[in-house]
């Protein structure tokens, strides 16, 4: 007990102590845990040798903002990583690192990550995967990107910026820069490129947008409403939100090779934030025919049969199903609050896992461990982050401005 | 591009680029300036100054009278599309305008308050825009004359998370354009 007790202090120091590095290292986010679990792991992570970046660092960061492992001196820690750089061919670095249980004495990894110089926190991260998944037996995803809007000036005189930036919050780079609203950033399946909604012609249309070379498609520039692009499993398709002259919405799905156009919703209520099902063979999607919104679930076919998913409440939207598929993350309201909720699909049982009152935008990391979502604080849009046992919750907060509409990309190979 | 679309908002917009906070906090609802006009230019200064100069080049080509050139704002309840007997009159008082001026378009911007999910208020706006379009078609003007765009909550009016706030961004702005 008293163990646990100092061990929460101690956890504590080290976050406040994380929360001065990062600023520091002028992220445009910064990452404070806001709750986390009552005994994490206790690891202690040398400065790797010969490392002329603060790769162990980053390692240590990642790991201990987890808030599953608890940054340790060596005699409290249970495991200890050690590491060293040397150079590997055409300029790339090599990292080699250990993993050791201190209580058994057993090396549990021996392993080694080799990227350019300018990709070292991508290495760093790729460790912390490995020592997180190889001591507790299930994947993170230091590794992998985030996108988010960010939103800088004073209404009605706004800038809309799309940035993605690492899941930590830091390398952000600026991908589409507007005086008019970006909106429903999407990744791509295999990571390549965002699908988002901009109003730079004074109209909505759909882009598909390379992250790496910034070429960009216009996908669905009809007259009226072009929203709520989302992915199919297989990267080839767009579940999308159309409206019709009279300016009703429904649902439609886009062949992107083709440009074929499969209307799915045929209702004059609202009909949108369409997303597929883990596996491709339905949609969900927000509907308000039954007076307030909720969710309903349609096969990706024209004029498909409706069945509504969420019955708890008056105000159930916007859902993003889990990467194994049982589960849908979604905005509920609960009396004047809107709030994250997640909806266990074969139960039915609902859980509210934010505290806010503008929680909004819910997505699942791409190892289903976690929900990023939006959330309003102090009058500021803010990012956060809560572990889907609702025990870790972190705040990531823009230096300056608003961060709104994060979108967890998926696993790099 | 630029020259079709823009117009009257123009003078506003360069007086909200370059007016202060407080002139921003005292401007009455229906004087809160469109949306600045330019696209998506990494260089803020380029940005306003090339809009600036349109908004000078255009400013003469459609010239409301001043009880309309203030009142380009249909407000609108919580969860409603229901336009106000009040606004009905306004909205009349617009098709008027625009029975004597052939030339002339209007877009429809709707827009929502901060609440709720983004896209599904997309649909929200876009209600509001066609409650408004409807309304003009009833008044006489041709369909082919209105467009709408819902912006959501993504535009709002003004910052801020109070009922008072909330009620200056649930609208409908009326923006005229020339062809």
């Amino acid at each position: 007990m008293i163990e646990r007790i100092a061990r929460a202090l101690r956890y504590g120091l080290v976050t406040a102590a994380l929360a001065l590095v990062s600023t520091s290292a002028r992220a445009q986010l910064q990452v404070d845990i806001t709750s986390g679990v009552t005994a994490p792991v206790p690891i202690v992570i040398s400065a790797f040798t010969d490392d002329a970046q603060p790769s162990s660092a980053v390692v240590g960061q990642d790991l201990s903002r987890s808030g599953r492992f608890v940054l340790q001196e060596r005699t409290r820690a249970d495991y200890m990583v050690a590491g060293r750089a040397l150079p590997a061919a055409e300029g790339r670095i090599t990292i080699e690192f250990e993993l050791v249980n201190l209580l058994t004495g057993q090396r549990l990894l021996a392993e080694q990550v080799t990227a350019a110089p300018s990709a070292w926190r991508n290495a760093a991260h790729r460790i912390a995967d490995r020592i997180y998944q190889r001591i507790l037996g299930v994947r993170s995803a230091f590794a992998t990107r985030i996108a988010y809007v960010a939103v800088d000036g004073v209404a009605p005189a706004l800038r809309y910026r799309l940035v993605v930036a690492d899941a930590d919050g830091e390398n952000p780079r600026t991908i589409l820069d507007s005086r008019l609203p970006i909106m429903s950033p999407a990744w791509s399946p295999d990571g390549e490129s965002i699908a988002y909604v901009s109003f730079e012609t004074r109209s909505a249309a759909i882009y598909v947008q390379t992250v790496r070379t910034a070429a960009r498609r216009r996908v669905s520039g009809r007259a009226g409403v072009n929203g709520a692009p989302a992915w199919s499993p297989d990267g080839k398709r767009l579940a999308l939100t159309l409206s019709s002259a009279a300016g009703n919405l429904d649902v439609h799905v886009l062949e992107l090779e083709s440009g074929t156009l499969t209307r799915v919703t045929e209702h004059p209520a609202i009909d949108t934030e369409p997303v597929w099902a883990s596996d491709g063979t339905a949609l969900f999607f927000t509907s308000d025919r039954a007076g307030g919104p909720q969710i309903y679930r349609a096969a990706p076919v024209a004029a498909a049969a409706v069945q509504r998913v969420s019955f708890s409440g008056s105000y159930n939207a916007r859902a993003r199903p889990s990467p194994d598929g049982r589960q849908l993350a979604h905005v509920t309201r609960e009396g004047g609050a809107y709030r994250i909720a997640v909806l266990d699909l074969q139960s039915g049982a609902v859980r509210v896992l934010s505290k806010g009152t503008q929680d909004e935008s819910p997505g699942f990391s791409p190892d289903g461990g976690t929900l990023i979502y939006a959330g309003r604080e102090r009058g500021q849009d803010v990012l956060a982050t809560v572990s889907t046992d609702g025990l870790i919750a972190q705040r990531l907060q823009a230096t300056s401005g608003d961060v709104r509409e994060p979108a967890w990309g998926p696993f790099r190979p | 591009m630029f020259k079709k679309s823009l117009v009257l908002v123009l003078p506003l917009l360069v007086l909200a680029a370059c007016s202060s906070t407080s002139r921003q906090e005292e401007a009455p609802p229906a004087e809160v300036a469109p949306p600045p006009a330019a696209v998506a230019t990494p260089d803020d200064a380029d940005a306003m100054a090339s809009a600036g100069t349109v908004g000078e080049l255009n400013a003469r080509s459609v010239t409301l009278p001043p009880e309309l050139a203030d009142r380009r704002i249909i407000y609108f309840a919580f969860d409603s599309d229901a336009i106000s007997a009040e606004d009905q009159a306004l909205i009349a008082a617009h098709a008027r305008f625009m029975a004597g001026r052939t030339g002339v378009r209007l877009r429809l911007e709707g827009h929502t308050d901060q609440r709720g999910s983004r896209e599904y208020n997309i649909g929200l706006g876009e209600r509001r825009a066609q409650a408004v379009r409807r309304a003009l078609g009833l008044q006489g003007v041709a369909e082919a004359r209105l467009s709408t765009v819902s912006y959501g909550e993504e535009q709002p009016a003004v910052g801020g998370e109070d009922e008072a706030a909330n009620a200056r961004n649930r609208r409908v702005e009326l923006v005229y354009t020339a062809e």
